[in-house]
């Protein structure tokens, strides 16, 4: 499937776009955490890993629900592109759920003392994080890549509503053992610190929204390539 | 059109523009085919040509990549189960439990298919197949040849309007031979449409009104038996498939 | 409807009727079952106190893993054989061949559980053999059984066969092990109050039983 020249050429600039105002506002995000907000008293200079901390967990959740969406769409009326929309974006729910547990972890230890604990939220996390990996690897499983697909979307779609459930069910069950953790106020935080937040939130959504526009591309121009030795040989 | 279903239907099988890829490579491409009420067709071609996988689509147990099935004038996406309520098949796996007898697993697939008197019919069947004295006897102690007759009996017994078999002939001794080509040819049973896929020649301008050869996922080849001989087919065969039947 | 129902009934008794002759998935549940019992005690060393703590999570660290042994094999060995195409070929409605593969599962599960349970209340000493346990064994067995039945049938047509079933089943029913495993708890201790598992169990096998209902034509077909 080749692209027409005109496509290619909107693509590229919808591209550029994108690229380099997530440059542009990456920038922005590092003054602003590292500058503009305040330090937090108690917490000290650890509690800046919060902003990405929240932005990643929020792409994470995008993501997934894209997944989610796009596989009811597959399942509906099947089409390879429907397909790679939802593995890129599963990939980027993948890597921000990384980000979210690698950097829960580093705000934890100086704060509760240790890099991990079975915390609701951690472990709902955890969960998730699994769920979307088999879900990845499910693809390479299956002999008929048509299946193969098809059974993505089937977990794509079980996988998302189980997250609320699995939610619900850990937190029922930290609820019986004591909380180890002091609960931290976040009641009072300045207006700036909410402000560095939202607009964390906006620049990781046009970064996932990158990464998933070159994924996408990526995979159709391998698949391109595939087409062209097969029909070559 | 006629409603679908009733007995004024006189296209049987109409495939349009059927393709079946695994990734990159098409193991149909582009298959035409349309098929008269009781007429019989034979598929040609070598291995991996793509014969397996035409039959397991007509059978509805492959979803196309693109195209389209209608059997007895039913869509095979808009009413599957219809379409699987006219089709019989016999393919490499005998379909067949072999903890259970022959007797066993026709009554099971007939009540699969709400058969009504399906007692009455499963002793025809087996009778019909030559079994009959070892019908209580469980599957995986019957010879091949006998699994493969059960396996016969098995697509008969909801009394099909269409017939797919792939390579029935496997296993089948000279009077088991004479047994298909009697079922075939709507001698001992009333006659239905038939396609078929085989490697020998003979049998299918013997069995069959119409062949086709299939060569790398293409139907490359169609033409009447009666216009037919060995020779001219062979010929044709070689030419198109490049390899010796 | 009479036909569905009469389809559904004829495969149950189908797969009851190879498994009464066959009879190697019962075996193969059973005595993984035991066999996991007697080396979690082994292993953990369990005596006393402890065993009331841990013991309702071993029981059913033991069901999920039987159950999964069990649930895998049965697909598999309809596919292997190629009697899956055979159902397939039937005209039968996937929503009605899932609830009879459903079925199916469950009556070998609860045979399973029949002899698990006690052989548990044996080994360990626990009051397992109790309503509120029963009710939790038998709703979360359900819960298994749907998604488990569900994945069986993609890990079959998967070149890792049923190796693939525990990545699908283990993530997604931690709300059924959970809850079982607290229902479970609470019932031997007498603990009243807490939050509602036997209701979180209920909601995941609803939730779950309809989805699975609409999605298994996806999962079995070609």
């Amino acid at each position: 499937m080749a692209l027409s020249k005109n496509e290619g050429g909107a693509r590229r600039w919808i591209d550029d776009v994108l690229g380099v105002a997530t440059l542009i506002g990456m920038v922005v995000a590092l003054w602003l955490i590292f500058i503009y907000t305040p330090m937090e008293l108690v917490q000290g200079a650890v509690q800046k890993v919060f902003y990405i901390h929240l932005a990643s967990i929020w792409n994470a959740y995008l993501g997934f629900l894209i997944v989610f969406v796009v596989s009811i769409l597959y399942l509906w009326r099947p089409s390879a592109r429907k397909d790679r929309i939802a593995r890129a974006w599963a990939e980027v729910g993948v890597v921000f759920t990384t980000i979210t547990l690698v950097s829960g972890s580093i705000w934890a230890k100086p704060i509760w003392g240790t890099y991990w604990t079975w915390d609701a939220r951690l472990t709902s996390t955890l969960i998730l994080w699994i769920i979307y990996v088999v879900y990845l690897m499910l693809r390479g499983f299956v002999g008929d890549p048509e299946r193969g697909r098809r059974y993505a979307a089937i977990v794509g779609i079980i996988g998302f509503i189980d997250v609320p459930i699995v939610h619900m069910s850990v937190r029922w069950w930290r609820t019986l053992h004591p909380d180890p953790i002091v609960a931290t106020s976040e009641a009072a935080l300045p207006a700036s610190m909410w402000y560095t937040v939202l607009y964390c939130i906006v620049v990781f959504t046009v970064l996932a929204l990158f990464l998933v526009r070159q994924r996408v591309h990526i995979d159709e121009l391998r698949e391109t390539l595939v087409d062209l030795r097969t029909t070559s040989s | 059109m006629a409603d679908p279903g009733t007995d004024d239907v006189d296209t049987a099988v109409e495939v349009q523009g059927i393709t079946k890829r695994y990734g990159a490579q098409a193991a149909l491409d582009q298959v035409d085919l349309c098929l008269g009420c009781n007429e019989r067709l034979a598929v040609l071609g070598p291995n991996g040509a793509g014969k397996t996988t035409l039959i397991a689509v007509l059978a509805t147990l492959v979803r196309p990549s693109a195209g389209t099935l209608r059997v007895m004038g039913f869509d095979s996406a808009d009413a599957p189960n219809e379409v699987r309520r006219r089709i019989g098949v016999v393919a490499h796996q005998t379909y067949l439990y072999e903890e259970l007898s022959a007797r066993e697993n026709l009554l099971f697939y007939g009540r699969l298919y709400g058969m009504p008197d399906l007692e009455a019919r499963v002793e025809m069947l087996l009778k019909l197949v030559d079994i009959y004295p070892r019908r209580h006897e469980q599957i995986a102690n019957l010879s091949r040849g006998m699994q493969q007759r059960v396996a016969l009996a098995r697509a008969l017994v909801h009394d099909p309007d269409v017939l797919l078999l792939d390579e029935p002939d496997t296993g089948l001794d000279q009077a088991h031979l004479d047994l298909l080509a009697s079922l075939v040819q709507g001698r001992a049973i009333p006659a239905r449409t038939v396609i078929l896929t085989t490697h020998n020649l003979d049998r299918a301008l013997e069995l069959c009104g119409r062949v086709a050869v299939l060569a790398q996922g293409r139907l490359v080849y169609q033409a009447a038996s009666a216009a037919l001989d060995r020779a001219a087919l062979r010929d044709a065969y070689h030419r198109l498939a490049g390899a010796a039947p | 409807m009479k036909l569905t129902l009469q389809q559904v009934l004829a495969i149950v008794q189908k797969d009851l009727m190879v498994e009464m002759r066959a009879r190697d998935l019962l075996v193969l549940m059973l005595t993984f079952a035991v066999l996991s019992l007697v080396i979690f005690y082994l292993a953990l060393d369990l005596w006393g106190p402890v065993v009331q703590r841990v013991g309702p999570g071993l029981l059913w660290m033991t069901i999920t893993f039987a159950a999964m042994l069990g649930m895998g094999r049965t697909f598999v060995r309809e596919y292997e054989r190629g009697t899956l195409a055979g159902l397939l070929l039937a005209p039968i409605d996937r929503g009605a061949l899932f609830i009879s593969k459903l079925l199916a599962n469950l009556i070998f599960l609860f045979i399973m559980e029949a002899v698990t349970l006690p052989m548990f209340a044996l080994l360990f000493d626990l009051p397992v053999l109790n309503p509120a346990v029963m009710l939790a064994t038998l709703l979360g067995t359900l819960g298994l059984a749907i998604l488990g039945t569900m994945f069986s049938a993609m890990a079959a047509h998967s070149r890792a066969r049923e190796a693939l079933l525990p990545l699908l089943l283990l993530p997604t029913t931690v709300p059924i092990i959970i809850g079982a495993v607290q229902a479970t708890s609470n019932a031997i201790s007498g603990v009243a109050d807490g939050p509602p598992w036997i209701g979180l169990l209920i909601a995941f096998d609803v939730i779950f039983l309809t989805l699975s209902y609409l999605l298994f034509e996806h999962a079995i077909e070609g």
